[in-house]
């Protein structure tokens, strides 16, 4: 399904689609992206997208954005997405450097928003804590001012490529006896303080994507609190809401579908029974993508119109994820006895993995997109948040 | 129909309780799991020691007759342990196999050592592109005086790493997917000219590829009669069938006891999860997958132990509904316990893998919802 376009944004697809596939490296077309890239590989694309001036779609012209129209943005994700790159840095260009902008004083962007632009440094996000979930206003890390720094010390957890990063942005309590919103305040933290310890959590399928992130009597200069002292669950509200827009992942879910169809061409023959429950099962799927797709487009036009999208990132992420694990589920079934094996992680090339190719991945990406339904404010907090928001219940 | 255990069931069961509760605790297991082999000797001693890997054979046989009641006691407090020991390869598969189809002096050769604990098993069924239909062979085995030759690969053979002896299904007639033809061979793991690719599973187990390169057997290593190994290996389903069902049972009460016990402990947004009636009726739904699973595994392994005519029909729809409830549950405990039902830290996951593994091994729930449906 295709926006209906203008002369000017058709050239600008074709430009994005033609600098995509000129420009994007063979070395990231691994196996597995998320998990196969050493920290060097990974930065590949962020900085080919920097040099051109499109790494940051959604940041306003003076920060280094591209000055897109809600249009332009919307094709460009949908074709990086569909032809399948690895997004830039999410959590330094998404998350903490429209905060910065947003909210941050002029010495703050002038220090951090060219190393977020150019993949210099590497942040993450300091948000989860232990027995937090879903639940982040109940921030425990404790920040204690002390002349000009604050002394910090908790445990933050689920932190995503934390043992890549050089900084993270983090809530921390700043006030213990103000109501649990009200406390916190909104901290960026440089990774080679003394007293950050990072511990890797290994995940069920394998991988090692998150960590334990240790705060002990962190010295932080005061000059990296953004905005105002305690009132930093405004600028994390801000980030979250990043945050879900982009979970519908249309162009994922339909490149996995397409490789799907193709397995099941080749593992299933046409006269096992199994191919028409696989054909049914998939048509089925493809028609949830499709619902999403116009759901998002329609979502896109009245956005360009200047009407509030509202929590549609809520619908955008239940759907996505619920659509993607049965697309993981749908393939891990359809290769069949190889779905036994698993690889190894770290992941090298002389350990054997039976079977074609295509099924290499298949068993841990249906392993690891059960995360998809927990994190980033769990499916149920989403159906909360439309329960509240849009049916007033 | 609610079985209840004899006198000697509930001996058999509490004993098995009483040693994986002192000696198989999960750290334990993840031990055992991180070894080279991936499985412990020691504790597959004891097991035979305790008498399960004798439980289900016939007296006749040198077993204790337990049967299949005796398999589903031990795969349920195996489900319940995540007890990786071979059991289900050697003593379900491979000596359920040898007793139903074997000679006499088979019988005599194969059966005591694998009752006493001194040999493991493998059964390599599957090829490449067989997917779960055993009929689906093109590893060829020729007839040359008397010997048989075979040559082919077979896929996805759990436990054939470390296994002593494999049963390899191989073609001695007919083509690539008649019913007919198909005949069991008895092959050592250390035979010349067999190759093996080993890798682990996604339940923490070993498996491997086979490669046969003219893999030499004599002619008394074939179990059962020439060219009848689809009916044999579809009999061993069955029985297959009705001990991963037990398995996955037992997985399923552990992850609903650890997320109800979870939903009353862990807070969030000042109250226990369990207030929240959305997650209440998800723990309703769980709880009631779980009462259907161990009625529909009961009922087959009495339908099993009694030769009742529909027991196949009936297996293959336990594997559909058990496998379906089976992953309801495992993916709302992982879901349940949120980010630490995603780490190799907490058991969770690893009954949500070994779930996993019980749904493809011999035929995903799908499989076995249209086999029990074209069964007349």
């Amino acid at each position: 399904m295709e926006l209906e376009l203008s002369s000017e944004d058709a050239a600008f697809r074709d430009e994005v689609r033609a600098f995509i596939a000129e420009n994007y490296p063979q070395e990231m077309r691994v196996a597995n992206p998320e998990t196969d890239l050493t920290r060097e590989q990974s930065l590949l694309w962020h900085r080919i997208l920097h040099k051109k001036g499109w790494i940051a779609p959604l940041w306003p012209k003076e920060y280094g954005g591209p000055g897109w129209s809600v249009t332009q943005r919307f094709i460009f994700e949908q074709e990086t997405s569909r032809a399948g790159t690895l997004p830039p840095l999410a959590f330094s260009v998404t998350m903490v450097g429209p905060v910065i902008y947003t909210f941050g004083n002029d010495a703050q962007k002038k220090k951090f928003l060219p190393g977020i632009l150019s993949g210099e440094d590497w942040w993450c996000q300091g948000y989860s804590e232990p027995g937090s979930g879903s639940d982040l206003a109940s921030v425990r890390t404790k920040a204690v001012r002390d002349g000009d720094h604050y002394i910090v010390n908790g445990h933050k957890t689920w932190t995503t490529l934390a043992q890549h990063a050089d900084w993270i942005f983090c809530l921390v309590r700043t006030d213990p006896a103000a109501k649990p919103q009200a406390g916190i305040s909104f901290l960026l933290i440089d990774m080679k303080s003394p007293g950050v310890t990072v511990r890797p959590i290994i995940t069920i399928d394998g991988s090692h994507e998150v960590n334990d992130v240790f705060l002990e009597d962190v010295r932080v200069p005061a000059e990296n609190l953004i905005g105002e002292e305690n009132k930093g669950w405004t600028y994390a509200k801000f980030l979250l809401g990043n945050e879900r827009t982009s979970m519908a992942g249309i162009g994922r879910s339909t490149r996995y579908l397409a490789r799907l169809k193709q397995i099941v061409r080749t593992e299933v023959g046409e006269d096992d029974a199994a191919f028409g429950e696989f054909i049914r099962e998939i048509a089925r799927v493809e028609l949830d993508v499709l619902a999403l797709e116009a759901t998002e487009l329609r979502i896109v036009a009245q956005m360009s119109r200047g009407i509030d999208p509202g929590p549609a990132a809520s619908l955008f992420k239940i759907r996505g994820t619920e659509i993607f694990q049965r697309i993981t589920d749908l393939t891990h079934q359809a290769i069949g006895n190889y779905g036994l094996a698993i690889r190894e992680h770290p992941v090298t090339a002389n350990r054997f993995m039976p079977g074609p190719d295509y099924g290499h991945t298949a068993t841990e990406k249906y392993l690891n997109s059960r995360k998809l339904s927990i994190y980033g404010g769990s499916n149920e907090i989403q159906r909360n948040i439309i329960a509240k928001a849009v049916l007033g219940l | 129909m609610d079985i209840q255990l004899t006198e000697e069931q509930e001996l058999l069961r509490s004993s098995i309780q009483r040693f994986l509760r002192e000696q198989y605790d999960f750290d334990e297991r993840r031990k055992i799991v991180a070894t080279d082999e991936g499985w412990s000797r020691r504790h597959w001693k004891s097991f035979a020691e305790l008498g399960l890997c004798a439980a289900p054979f016939q007296e006749s046989s040198g077993g204790l007759g337990g049967g299949s009641l005796a398999t589903m006691i031990v795969m349920q407090e195996f489900g319940r342990n995540l007890v990786v020991e071979p059991y289900f390869e050697t003593v379900v598969l491979a000596g359920g196999l040898i007793e139903d189809v074997g000679s006499p002096e088979q019988r005599q050769a194969f059966l005591p050592k694998i009752m006493e604990g001194e040999a493991t098993w493998a059964l390599a069924w599957a090829e490449g592109r067989s997917r779960y239909d055993f009929n689906n062979v093109t590893t060829t085995a020729r007839c040359q005086g008397d010997k048989f030759v075979l040559s082919g690969t077979k896929a996805a053979v759990v436990g054939a790493p470390w296994a002593d002896k494999l049963i390899v299904s191989a073609r001695t007639s007919g083509g690539p997917r008649d019913r007919d033809g198909v005949s069991l061979f008895v092959v050592d793991r250390h035979a010349a000219n067999l190759h093996l690719q080993s890798y682990k599973t996604i339940d923490g187990r070993r498996a491997a590829e086979l490669t046969l390169m003219n893999v030499e057997v004599s002619a008394d290593q074939m179990l059962g009669s020439e060219g009848a190994g689809v009916v044999a290996l579809e009999a061993t389903r069955d029985r297959a069938i009705a001990a991963l069902c037990a398995e996955a049972v037992g997985a399923m009460s552990v992850l609903n006891s650890a997320t109800l016990e979870y939903s009353k402990t862990r807070k969030q947004f000042g109250v226990a999860l369990g207030t929240f009636q959305v997650l209440q009726h998800r723990m309703v739904d769980m709880f009631i997958a779980l009462e259907e699973a161990i009625s529909l595994t009961q009922h087959l392994n009495l339908s099993l132990s009694a030769h009742e005519p529909n027991g196949s029909k009936l297996a293959s729809g336990a594997k559909s509904k058990v496998g379906y409830a089976a992953r309801f549950v495992a993916e709302q405990a992982v879901q349940l316990h949120g980010g630490m039902g995603m780490s190799d830290e907490l058991n969770v996951g690893h009954y949500f893998k070994r779930i996993s593994s019980i749904n493809v091994q011999f035929g995903d729930p799908a499989y076995h919802l249209t086999r029990y449906a074209q069964q007349s």
